[in-house]
């Protein structure tokens, strides 16, 4: 130990040292203010496709990467233009965004909270991306919306289902046009009651984290509404493979209905297990048991291969719908891939254009010009028929799809078809219903 | 000086100058070219390599020396960052507090784990630890998140709303963590012809940390107290049979390694407050296995090799996707470039864990010593020295 001692020349370098430090401050803040984070420069502007490529969702996110890559070329004015065409807002001219040619940049959620938002702040802070979207999960949607509203750029989010994605945790920055938990359940509930009567016993299996609960809450609520009842819900560890110790209650417990809120490897084996066990041929009280899938997908739907003929679930969009931009989307997807695409890709497809055309009609790239284009934005053309961006939460509302795995499949893509396509009116929603309240919006951040 | 022999204080000064000086290091392309794709002096990652080299340093000081290995140590990690976003919660977006929490709330959470774990040794000390991480992920990411008792948030991670009490929050002061209203967002860039480097104000915070911890790590390894946990490591049996109790000193480095896990993991939510279950995930702990085993377990600067080498592929290659391929191969014939993608294309991108895998299979077959045994063979190859004793002991022992 040495004695501290108190030198002329040590109080001259501490106290320059210290002057150093608190001037630092004004120096870095003075430094960073040029309108926008990652304002375009040159003739090329820089999008983000961040979804998930390795982990349990990584055919959503392959799926979305076709999309994102078909929307660049779409409006950069390669291939048939697609749903540009028949987008009600005819802005877009296919030469980039503004002039700007589109380029993007990659990178691997891992369905995992931390590894998406390195990902995208990599795309931010190295690659001067000035649009995040993407994402196959509400974890990671609302975890990197949160970073987009801290960073100053927009977020696009890809498939996210949960209410709290546009509820408690609803960003200014963050857009969602994938439908969610409410909806499903408001669209699902009469469709049910008509199909399988009012007086259902239901027993939920619920995948036991934010989701999945947001979803049982919201299905529960909405057959409750018209007559169900609730018998049990019991909740399943994600991680969970063989649910069959879950299954075996349901038998002796007096439902008649058994609610599956689970989604992708989760749902498959759920289902499955349901099946072996033997509850669709079973009767209760002189009724039909039945299986409900509120979250359908068609790469779920594969999965689950012959399970899920007759069982009735939502979805946000569908290839086989008819009208003339689905067509067109899948035409043109179809060119280029040789399969049609998926309601992931589909949406993923659409927030590219919706944010492309924002833009344009802003004609800047400001996150603050374009949440003010995006906000009450009223279009029609992009599959789901007239659709609104509602202001208050940053939530697309739209005609939600109920389908039912279909009994006899043309091809291995041919295997949902559409039981009832729900007026919007049906699914909207007051913005501060219980079950989106706690969440503010704030304000939009434009970064540095 | 610093109590230091000369050969650790010219290995930190070597360090510190790396970590100072990393902003120009890592950015070693031109922005507009296309090498740029591998540059990695951009904040965020810059930040993760020193975090997990702090993590992997402190796991060091477990497995390395004691050779206790540790398949929990994410859960101390997750512990640090939600005590820290915590503190962000409550007293405002200052990080010193939760810095400071996350380490004193880990180090009682290692000791609490360690009393029982340490119990049994070999493989069933690991399994054990590797238990007590998954029950702490499942707790995190299920059970404390219900609505009632909310401590975690669940899948969505815990983070900062606008309506929690921050009671020291003011409005001149940043709505990010800051260090005295410092922003550890704040970055600079500086722009020299073609080349842009990036200072980043929460870069240098964890860098001067990671310092001082590395700086720790070498006088623990140089202490009497180092001496006794190689000793652990050797031969605890014969240990025990002395008479000498060992279970206080591996106890103590288990605690001491648990907390460096809590400091990494408080940076983690102090450069970007928010944090999730998945940090507590077992590939999360198997991830800090594979940093300090890749660069040399029981050396110095090894885990630290380690773990940059790690993040650099998780960040850097796994962005690498179809069409860059294409712009690097354009000058090859149609059918030729095809033919090189293919053969590419599965070890870049979302294939970055198969280059990652042969890495480490080749590492620890030919270098069971780690990056670090692969320098020094290096070194001995221009020196033109064959080993000798004396460079033999001056460098630690690798982990078997």
């Amino acid at each position: 130990m040495t004695k501290p001692t108190l030198s002329r020349r040590g109080v001259l370098k501490t106290g320059a040292a210290a002057g150093v430090g608190l001037a630092l401050p004004t120096y870095l803040s003075a430094a960073s203010h040029s309108g926008f984070t990652n304002a375009p420069q040159g003739d090329t502007v820089t999008l983000g496709f961040n979804v998930p490529q390795s982990g349990p969702y990584a055919d959503e996110g392959a799926d979305e990467l076709r999309a994102y890559q078909l929307a660049v070329e779409h409006l950069n004015g390669e291939g048939d233009g697609g749903m540009m065409n028949t987008f009600s807002s005819q802005v877009l001219e296919g030469n980039g965004i503004m002039g700007k040619k589109v380029e993007y940049v990659t990178g691997d959620t891992q369905t995992k909270s931390d590894a998406a938002r390195a990902s995208a702040k990599s795309m931010i802070e190295k690659d001067g991306a000035v649009m995040i979207t993407g994402g196959s999960s509400s974890g990671v949607a609302i975890a990197v919306q949160g970073l987009c509203q801290e960073a100053g750029v927009i977020f696009m989010s890809g498939l996210t289902h949960s209410n709290d994605t546009t509820g408690k945790d609803k960003k200014a920055n963050g857009f969602r046009h994938f439908f969610n938990g409410y909806m499903s359940g408001a669209a699902l509930a009469p469709v049910l009651a008509a199909q399988y009567g009012e007086d259902r016993k239901a027993y939920h299996l619920t995948a036991d984290y934010t989701w999945g609960w947001t979803q049982q809450e919201s299905i529960a609520a909405a057959t409750e509404a018209l007559g169900w009842t609730t018998v049990e819900n019991v909740l399943t560890p994600l991680a969970a493979t063989d649910f069959s110790s879950y299954i075996a209650p349901v038998l002796n417990s007096g439902a008649d209905v058994l609610v599956l809120n689970h989604y992708g490897g989760n749902m498959v084996n759920s289902l499955t297990n349901a099946v072996q066990f033997g509850l669709r041929e079973k009767m209760v009280d002189g009724k039909q048991f039945e299986i409900v899938v509120p979250l359908f997908s068609r790469l779920m739907a594969r999965g689950a291969g012959e399970n899920v003929k007759g069982i009735l679930g939502s979805t946000n969009w569908h290839w086989s719908l008819q009208d003339e931009a689905s067509q067109a989307f899948v035409k043109s997807f179809g060119t280029k891939y040789g399969f049609p695409p998926s309601q992931a890709a589909h949406t993923c497809y659409v927030q590219t254009l919706l944010y492309a055309d924002a833009v344009a009609r802003a004609g800047s790239f400001n996150p603050c010009a374009v949440v003010e284009a995006l906000e009450g934005f009223e279009f029609d053309g992009l599959g789901n028929g007239p659709t609104l961006y509602r202001a208050e939460d940053h939530q697309c509302f739209k005609d939600v799809l109920v389908v039912r795995g279909k009994e006899n499949p043309t091809s291995e893509f041919d295997l949902l078809e559409v039981v009832e396509v729900t007026p919007r009116a049906q699914v909207e929603y007051a913005p501060d219903h219980p079950m989106f309240a706690g969440g503010n919006l704030g304000q939009c951040n434009p970064g540095a | 000086m610093l109590g230091l022999k000369k050969h650790d204080l010219s290995l930190l000064i070597i360090v510190a100058i790396l970590t100072m000086a990393a902003p120009f290091l890592l950015n070693p392309f031109p922005t507009e070219s296309g090498m740029a794709q591998f540059n990695a002096g951009y904040p965020d990652l810059m930040q993760k390599f020193v975090i997990f080299g702090i993590f992997a340093i402190g796991f060091n000081i477990l497995f390395g020396l004691t050779g206790y290995l540790s398949f929990g140590h994410a859960a101390f990690l997750g512990v640090g960052s939600y005590a820290c976003v915590w503190m962000f919660k409550l007293l405002g977006y200052n990080v010193l507090p939760g810095i400071l929490l996350s380490i004193v709330v880990s180090g009682l959470f290692a000791l609490l784990i360690g009393v029982i774990t340490l119990r049994r040794s070999g493989i069933y000390f690991s399994i054990l630890t590797l238990a007590f991480a998954q029950m702490s992920f499942a707790l995190a990411y299920s059970v404390l998140s219900n609505p009632k008792f909310n401590l975690t948030n669940g899948e969505t991670g815990l983070q900062v709303y606008a309506d929690d009490p921050q009671w020291f929050h003011s409005d001149r002061l940043p709505d990010l963590p800051h260090l005295f209203g410092l922003s550890m967002r704040a970055t600079h860039r500086m722009e020299l012809g073609a080349w842009e480097f990036q200072f980043n104000v929460g870069y240098y915070m964890c860098a001067v940390i990671m310092l001082l911890c590395f700086y720790l790590a070498i006088r623990i390894f140089r202490s009497p107290f180092g001496l006794m946990l190689r000793a652990v490591k050797s031969n605890q049996q014969r240990m025990n049979y002395t008479g000498l109790n060992s279970r206080p000193y591996t106890l103590a480095a288990f605690v001491i390694s648990g907390m460096y896990a809590g400091l990494a993991g408080g940076l983690l939510s102090a450069v970007d407050p928010l944090a999730g279950a998945e940090r507590m995930q077992w590939t999360a702990s198997g991830e800090v296995v594979l940093m300090t085993i890749l660069g040399g377990a029981g050396t110095l600067i090894g885990p630290v090799l380690g773990a940059g080498l790690i993040k650099y592929f998780e960040n850097i290659f796994s962005k690498i996707n179809e069409s860059v391929l294409h712009g690097w191969f354009g000058f090859l014939p149609d059918g030729l470039e095809d033919f090189v993608i293919t053969l590419v294309y599965p070890f870049v991108g979302k294939g970055w864990h198969l280059t990652l895998g042969v890495i480490f299979m080749l590492v620890v077959i030919f270098l069971p010593g780690g990056l670090v045994e692969g320098g020094q063979r290096i070194g001995r190859l221009f020196r033109g020295k064959k080993p000798s004793g004396a460079a033999k002991s001056a460098t630690t022992e690798p982990a078997e």
